[in-house]
């Protein structure tokens, strides 16, 4: 048995019974790194050391008959923009944090410690979380484990490529505009993107605030489920994160096996127009006949403002806020200073010209131009009023249907390069994903098919806010009908 | 224009630290002798990642303070960024309310010269503090940066321009900061930079053809550490602002030039210019998205409401109503609320304000400027004092000695009856007694003694001081008093 | 909506990042070309529509006045790229006041 076949959720319960130790589920990830990553590039950072320590130290627990969490043993990725005190930097892939080591730890990792994960290593990122393909990391671009001349899709295209490598059974990556679902979809994993709130952000570097999320990525939706379980609640430290009261975290692992029926599934025309691969097509519809096969109901959905509407409204919302969350890195406290500067304003200008790459850039000047005297309104307040009929589409289509479905993106995996040269085209990548953070609500990523060139393709599925655990249970049922998770990519056999 | 007008327009921007344990965002303690960057942790610095959260005790002191200001709590209030690029600031952007503060509208009524003079409010709100930027001991080539008091909760008082002259912005300031004192909002310590006045000043220059009023630019004054900086400088500007417009009345318009930030130069007593209208900040305010908004609960906002102590301006003018004391003493009073507590029960106590008054002023709060303590500190009680009050008062002791007796009463914790019995002050009234006295001091003192004899009353306090001197200041003065005049006056 | 070299400066210079003349030319296109993808939201009837902030109707997280311990100073500063052992350093600052 190679102990990296496993999902998650098996290691996890061998972990309990004591047929597999913490140390070999470790060592096991530790080698398929060692192989596996100088091709495809995952990750940015790895402790194989620490990993060791950490996992005797479990097992001596587990040994001792203790309960040491929902992930005991389990190895975890975190994608390099969550802040970790154990010694490895955490980068966000760029220059201007190449060396910095956060003094604390995000909620997120705290909850994975608490629970008993093995953190392996953080992982490749588009830089700042700017991107859809992993290309615009500040230090090397990630593969994708399916074929090495194409793209894992982005930004959390490192936490995506080492699942799918199984390098890591499960990992986190956050998601603003897509960058968890699409990177599921290209690299044939599942990928989450939790309702805004459900998860704390503390510690999660901010790209935009009002749209970022941490969600889980496994390959299989139990394992999804697992992650989820473990580091979803409420956080005092983040004040979007909502109250225990309000909503609390179910047990998302109890209901996973029950379908949700009756079944509606809501097709918004604007998700199958044009720009949508054919292929991905066929792949998506083979999957929503399964359901009709299963008794769902396919309804016509109408969601106008979801699509271009909504790549414009994010282009404004997502980089005013980052061209603010950004402001920050100016070499003054912590990160990069440039070495060559005749004043503090010359200081600061160098920094951020040596330390950002181009589409950190770009997205920062786009929003400090949109927030600048005079512009506000047309641009940002405007915005934020498509973002509110955006909102009303969803609420309006759930009040009819139990959930959207649609293709994840609209293409598999694209070559390197291939998108580079004009940032709009890149911008398109989100078209399907980026109305679901506009929206806060929920969505999911699966596996459904594969193209001719053997490309991975995924079935997006959307549900209202906080309602992780029926979105789960509705992805459970394809699951459970199908067998993608089983496909394994090629650079796992050693061929490359 | 000329022969116009002008008329000082003034309104007020104040900053205050509030007193609260820890900042505005973070759980960071605010101390303002901690050593460099001891008060700081990955919020308040900005770090990768962190996110605010609301301190409730600053909302709460904010609300108390708007309400105390007349104005209304509205029912949404919402945070906002306001972004500029500085070393002091971690996040290049400062955490404030834009256009949705806490608090809004309302008016404070200042005393002036024996009147009163209402300036408007336009708004309250909260904000966060920068830290502090210094320079470093390098002989110049460097400067460094203290971040403990970045994120110490800030209220921003907004006046209307409702000021007309450099004294009338002094007086605001003094009575912005006794509310806030009085209300617990804040220190308001100016020396520890706990509160910081921004004047802004313009000319009124008329009425245009259409009739809306025309104004000088305004200047905006930054760098004001104390109350007479505040003055001189508003003076300053006045006069400025004058010569400006006499020399270019055409030009020199607030349509043409708008507002400039200035800077105080304190040892030269003049303001420079520091941004011109055309250099101002364009801080791309931006609604915070990683803090919900403020919407205060009416019930809550009630019980602050009610809580809320008799204000000092009411205060001052009750007490010269009620106790017809004078408006200096009703101002020296309530200047500091502990003190006005302790005035009314010992007034009411001896049911002679204008003595009670005196005793403050003269005993009370000598020794409280002298040791440098609050009342609370003193040790005495306001039923201790008014039963020393009601010794004078008798006749039991004098009044010379009855600051003595206070002095004991502090350092030995006694009751004013224990020391004068322990120590046998009590005043000497007997009359057979006092006429043997009076007669030596009349024979060893020829000179005042025929002085009064002749109808010169003053003299008669060199010879009440003598006969206090052979008593051991028992001597009851009025009694001396009474035999002198029979004695040297028949 | 096309940017001039002159308004791509301005708003380099406001996002505090120097720019090479070819990233000018360069960002100057590019940004163009989004902007004109953005104003498609101008086709768009939002009069008396609400602009949504915040996503959630969350109000009022409120945190009570107890201080905790935060870092020490040789932490605080010893990521920076320049300190003493307990202030941050910076090339000297000429005081425009710039402090708001």
């Amino acid at each position: 048995m190679d102990v990296t076949d496993l999902t998650a959720c098996r290691m996890r319960d061998a972990l309990r019974a004591r047929d597999l130790s913490a140390a070999d589920a470790a060592e096991a990830c530790i080698e398929a790194i060692d192989r596996l990553n100088p091709k495809v590039k995952a990750f940015l950072s790895t402790d194989a050391q620490r990993a060791r320590r950490r996992a005797a130290e479990i097992d001596k627990r587990l040994d001792a008959g203790e309960d040491v969490g929902l992930l005991a043993g389990v190895p975890v990725a975190v994608k390099d923009n969550m802040c970790t005190d154990d010694g490895q930097p955490t980068t966000c892939a760029s220059r201007i944090l190449q060396n910095w080591r956060a003094p604390y730890n995000a909620h997120v990792v705290e909850r994975l410690l608490a629970e008993g994960a093995v953190i392996v290593g953080k992982t490749n990122l588009d830089e700042f979380a700017m991107g859809s393909s992993t290309e615009n990391s500040g230090f090397e671009a990630t593969r994708n484990p399916w074929d090495l001349d194409r793209v894992p899709g982005g930004s959390s295209g490192g936490s995506a490529a080492a699942v799918a490598a199984r390098m890591t059974p499960i990992a986190l990556g956050s998601d603003t505009g897509g960058s968890i679902r699409q990177p599921a979809a290209l690299c044939g994993v599942v990928g989450m993107k939790p309702t805004y709130g459900r998860v704390s952000r503390y510690g999660l570097v901010a790209f935009a605030s009002s749209l970022d999320q941490i969600g889980p990525f496994g390959r299989t939706v139990e394992d999804a489920a697992l992650l989820l379980q473990a580091t979803a609640g409420h956080d005092e430290r983040d004040s979007t994160s909502v109250s225990e009261t309000d909503e609390p975290v179910p047990d998302y692992l109890a209901t996973l096996d029950e379908p949700v029926a009756p079944l509606r599934i809501g097709l918004p025309r604007e998700f199958f127009g044009e720009g949508l691969d054919p292929e991905v097509e066929r792949a998506v519809r083979d999957a929503l006949a399964v359901y009709e096969g299963l008794g769902a109901e396919l309804v016509d959905v109408d969601l106008p403002h979801s699509t271009d509407y909504a790549i414009a409204t994010y282009y404004i919302v997502a980089t005013s806020e980052a061209s603010s969350n950004l402001a920050r890195y100016d070499g003054v406290h912590y990160g990069h200073r440039s070495s060559d500067h005749t004043d503090m304003i010359d200081m600061y200008m160098r920094t951020r010209e040596e330390g950002f790459g181009d589409e950190v850039k770009r997205r920062i000047m786009l929003g400090t131009y949109a927030l600048s005297a005079g512009y506000y309104d047309a641009y940002y307040k405007k915005a934020l009023q498509v973002r509110r009929l955006i909102r009303r589409d969803f609420d309006e289509a759930f009040e009819t249907v139990d959930c959207i479905m649609g293709p994840t993106s609209p293409t598999a995996a694209f070559r390197m390069g291939e998108k580079t040269a004009d940032p709009l085209t890149m911008y398109l990548s989100d078209v399907y994903t980026a109305s679901a953070n506009l929206a806060a609500i929920a969505g999911i990523s699966v596996p459904c098919g594969f193209t001719e060139a053997h490309l991975p393709v995924g079935l997006q599925i959307l549900t209202g806010v906080f309602t992780e655990e029926r979105l789960l249970r509705i992805a459970r049922m394809y699951e459970r009908e199908t067998d993608w998770a089983s496909h394994a990519p090629p650079v796992c056999e050693g061929a490359s | 224009m000329s022969g116009a007008r002008l008329i000082p327009t003034i309104g007020m921007e104040v900053h205050l630290h509030l007193a609260t344990r820890t900042k505005m965002f973070c759980a960071c303690a605010v101390e303002y002798d901690a050593p460099p960057n001891s008060r700081v942790c990955p919020v308040c610095l900005g770090m990768p990642g962190v996110l605010p959260v609301m301190n409730k005790r600053a909302v709460e002191l904010a609300i108390r303070m708007a309400l105390a200001l007349g104005g209304t709590i509205p029912d949404f209030a919402q945070w906002d960024r306001k972004h500029y690029y500085y070393p002091d600031l971690p996040k290049n952007y400062q955490i404030s309310e834009y256009d949705q503060p806490l608090g809004v509208g309302g008016y404070l009524d200042v005393p002036l010269d024996g009147k009163t003079f209402r300036v408007g409010i336009i708004r309250v709100h909260l904000e966060e503090d920068a830290g502090k930027l210094m320079h470093a001991e390098d002989g110049g080539a460097s400067s460094v940066v203290d971040l403990n008091r970045t994120g110490t909760p800030l209220l921003e008082v907004v006046s209307e321009p409702d000021i007309h002259s450099a004294a009338q912005a002094r007086a605001y300031g003094e009575a912005l900061r006794l509310l806030a004192v009085y209300l617990g909002v804040g220190d308001c310590n100016m020396e520890l930079g706990q509160m910081r006045c921004e004047p802004n000043i313009s000319l009124k220059i008329g009425e245009g053809p259409d009739g809306t009023p025309r104004y000088t630019p305004i200047s905006e004054i930054k760098n004001l550490n104390s109350f007479r900086a505040v003055e001189r400088a508003v003076a300053f500007e006045i006069a400025r602002h004058r010569e400006e417009y006499e020399d270019d009345p055409d030009g020199y318009t607030l349509e043409h030039l708008g507002k400039s930030t200035r800077g105080w130069l304190d040892d030269r007593e003049q303001t420079f210019l520091q941004r011109s209208k055309e250099e101002a900040h364009d801080y791309r305010y931006l609604p915070e998205p990683d803090l919900v908004p403020v919407v205060p609960d009416r019930k809550w906002v009630d019980e602050v409401r009610a809580a809320l102590p008799e204000l000092p301006e009411t205060r001052r003018r009750r007490f010269v109503e009620q106790y017809g004391l004078p408006e200096y003493d009703a101002g020296v009073l309530t200047a500091d609320r502990e003190v006005a507590d302790f005035y009314e029960k010992v007034a009411e106590a001896t049911s002679d304000a204008k003595t009670a008054s005196n005793w403050m002023m003269q005993d009370v709060m000598r020794v409280m400027n002298e040791r440098k303590v609050g009342i609370a500190d003193l040790g005495m009680s306001p039923a201790n004092l008014a039963s020393l009050i009601a010794l004078v008062a008798e006749g039991t002791i004098n009044r010379s000695i009855g600051s003595d007796v206070f002095a004991k009463m502090l350092e030995t914790g006694k009751s004013a009856a224990q020391i004068v019995a322990e120590e046998d002050l009590a005043q000497t009234s007997d009359e057979s007694e006092l006429e043997a006295v009076v007669d030596e001091v009349i024979a060893e003192n020829p000179g005042p003694a025929q002085d009064f004899a002749e109808g010169k009353d003053k003299a008669v306090g060199r010879l009440i001081g003598m006969a206090k001197k052979k008593t051991g200041g028992k001597a009851n003065p009025n009694v001396v008093r009474e035999i002198l005049v029979r004695k040297l006056r028949g | 909506m096309a940017l001039s070299r002159d308004e791509v400066l301005k708003v380099g210079t406001l996002s505090r990042i120097r720019l090479t003349d070819e990233e000018v030319e360069r960002f100057a296109g590019q940004l163009s070309s989004i902007l004109d993808y953005v104003d498609k939201l101008k086709e768009l009837d939002t009069r008396g529509v609400e602009p949504l902030a915040h996503a959630l109707p969350i109000h009022n997280v409120l945190r009570d006045d107890e201080p905790r311990p935060g870092l020490d100073p040789q932490k605080a500063v010893g990521g920076a790229p320049d300190s003493t052992d307990t202030l941050f350093r910076v090339p000297r600052v000429i005081d425009d006041g710039s402090s708001a």
